[in-house]
């Protein structure tokens, strides 16, 4: 079975509905990469993927045992965070924090685990650092490793490189992509649909046409010729 | 000098007033950095004038004990005013600031057209600012901030990590299925009872400086949330022993006497925390 089967999804705000119908599935190992225009519902998506909002219509499944709590998620980072004085591992940390229910401290183990993940995204160096000192790559890796701490299945991450410079966008990649190899799924939304479609084995684009499958199926649509063609000219 | 602090502390008024200044200088400063790094410094604000607005209706009501009354006005308040900051038509800012100037209003008023008491200004003053009422605290008013005091500090020690989640990233909290709700609520209930508690020490206008400038001091100074927690709680220790030290040497009011200190103590911290490149 699936991990996660969305069925006739419809989301949106109160009045109107940004996306209808929508039905798509995701298995174990997949890097399903989430495109479209602005505005086109991608975050609303990710939103209602995490349980934080109800769907207006339509279901999802969860399959495989993979419970409610057990997504990582990777938000956009928010203007709170940027004077926050926490240091690394603090943050790493409290990735755990969901494992621990009531109980008020982490123990050894959830301790162990977040110096894992911070070996694993070669932060380890920095655990002792201030998270607002870092440069925007590190901070991204940073909360990956929290992201990691929540999760062993399933990562949801939204636009993981704004804001990166080109370097540090393609490292940003192939540390994804090593997770992946790793056997965990990804999630990811997108603009830069170039180094997503490099990257990915599936692609959902949502908007005024619809199209999920695999990447090559969408290197050979309509949609997805088209969509790559404006965004070249964007860029250019 | 030394000879005429003793001499005061062998007043038992003196040593409560002491006791309980500390303890609720100490439970002031904790939630302060959340709420500072939270955007809701100003929520303490339009708390503190909430209460002072249940504290007039206690006075017309002529309660014996007032906390009967202002503690839950003052937790309800806290409660809705979180509520409403985070989905309501009219801003969050805008809503506090309405609350606590009506608050402010209401509770003058009240106080001015029932009042019994022959010295309404005084009255009102030391609500305002707490100028002697900390002198004046009976043992069973001592018990009952001593114990809600440790309350706080019990209930912050134990949901420690689960605030700084909370603070830290909330959504990633609640996609990971911490209830931050839940959290949020408990913070809501804990600020109110710190604000009721800091009215007697500094009175309500003064109250928000009690807890967030022992927060700002040390987020000048130290770069991990521990840190930050731990130089604020002492800290806002150290500034209340010495302005209630001061005023009782140099007679001036406890409150602002304290704030004082605590303002002094921002501005050491901010300058060490510049020449030491703390804070970048």
């Amino acid at each position: 079975m699936a991990l996660i089967t969305v069925k006739n999804l419809s989301l949106g705000y109160e009045s109107h509905t940004v996306v209808e119908d929508l039905s798509f599935s995701v298995d174990q190992g997949d890097y399903l990469c989430i495109v479209g225009e602005n505005g086109s519902g991608k975050s609303t998506l990710m939103k209602t993927l995490l349980h934080l909002r109800d769907p207006i219509g339509g279901k999802i499944v969860m399959g495989d045992g993979l419970k409610k709590n057990e997504i990582g998620y990777l938000p956009q980072q928010t203007v709170v965070q940027k004077d926050f004085p926490a240091s690394v591992r603090e943050i790493v940390l409290s990735g755990c924090q969901a494992r621990c229910g009531f109980r008020p401290f982490y123990n050894a183990e959830e301790k162990k685990m977040a110096e894992e993940n911070m070996e694993r995204m070669g932060i380890a160096e920095l655990a002792g650092r201030c998270y607002r000192e870092l440069s925007g790559g590190q901070q991204q890796r940073v909360l990956l490793a929290r992201a990691l701490c929540a999760t062993k299945k399933i990562l949801l991450l939204d636009e993981p490189v704004s804001g990166l410079d080109p370097k540090v966008t393609a490292e940003m990649y192939e540390l994804i992509a090593g997770l992946n190899k790793e056997g965990i799924t990804i999630l990811m939304i997108s603009h830069d649909i170039a180094s997503a479609v490099h990257y990915c084995s599936h692609i959902l684009h949502i908007g005024a046409v619809k199209f999920f499958g695999t990447k090559e199926a969408y290197l050979k649509s309509d949609v997805g010729k088209y969509f790559l063609l404006q965004q070249e000219g964007g860029e250019k | 000098m030394l000879a005429k602090i003793s001499t005061y502390l062998e007043f038992p008024i003196v040593r409560y007033a002491l006791i309980v200044g500390i303890l609720i200088a100490l439970s002031s400063s904790l939630l302060g950095v959340t709420l500072v790094l939270k955007r809701f410094s100003f929520i303490g604000d339009g708390l503190s004038h909430v209460a002072f607005g249940a504290m007039a209706i206690a006075t017309v009501l002529n309660l014996t004990n007032d906390m009967m009354i202002v503690m839950p006005i003052t937790i309800i308040s806290a409660v809705l005013l979180l509520r409403t900051g985070q989905n309501a038509k009219i801003n969050g800012d805008a809503i506090i600031a309405m609350i606590s100037v009506g608050a402010l209003a209401f509770g003058y008023l009240i106080m001015n057209i029932f009042s019994t008491s022959s010295n309404l200004t005084g009255d009102v003053c030391s609500t305002l600012f707490g100028s002697t009422s900390i002198l004046t605290l009976t043992i069973k008013e001592v018990w009952i901030c001593a114990i809600l005091s440790i309350l706080v500090v019990l209930i912050f020690v134990l949901l420690y990590n689960k605030i700084f989640a909370v603070t830290f990233d909330e959504t990633f909290s609640r996609a990971t299925g911490v209830n931050a709700g839940l959290y949020n609520l408990v913070i809501a209930i804990v600020i109110a009872v710190v604000i009721v508690l800091a009215m007697n020490l500094v009175g309500s206008l003064l109250i928000s400086a009690l807890v967030i400038f022992p927060a700002l001091s040390a987020m000048r100074l130290f770069k991990n949330f521990k840190m930050v927690t731990v130089f604020s709680a002492v800290l806002s220790v150290i500034c209340a022993f010495l302005g209630m030290m001061i005023s009782i040497l140099a007679g001036t009011p406890v409150g602002s006497t304290i704030v004082a200190a605590d303002v002094v103590a921002f501005g050491l911290c901010s300058i060490t925390g510049t020449l030491t490149g703390g804070r970048k």
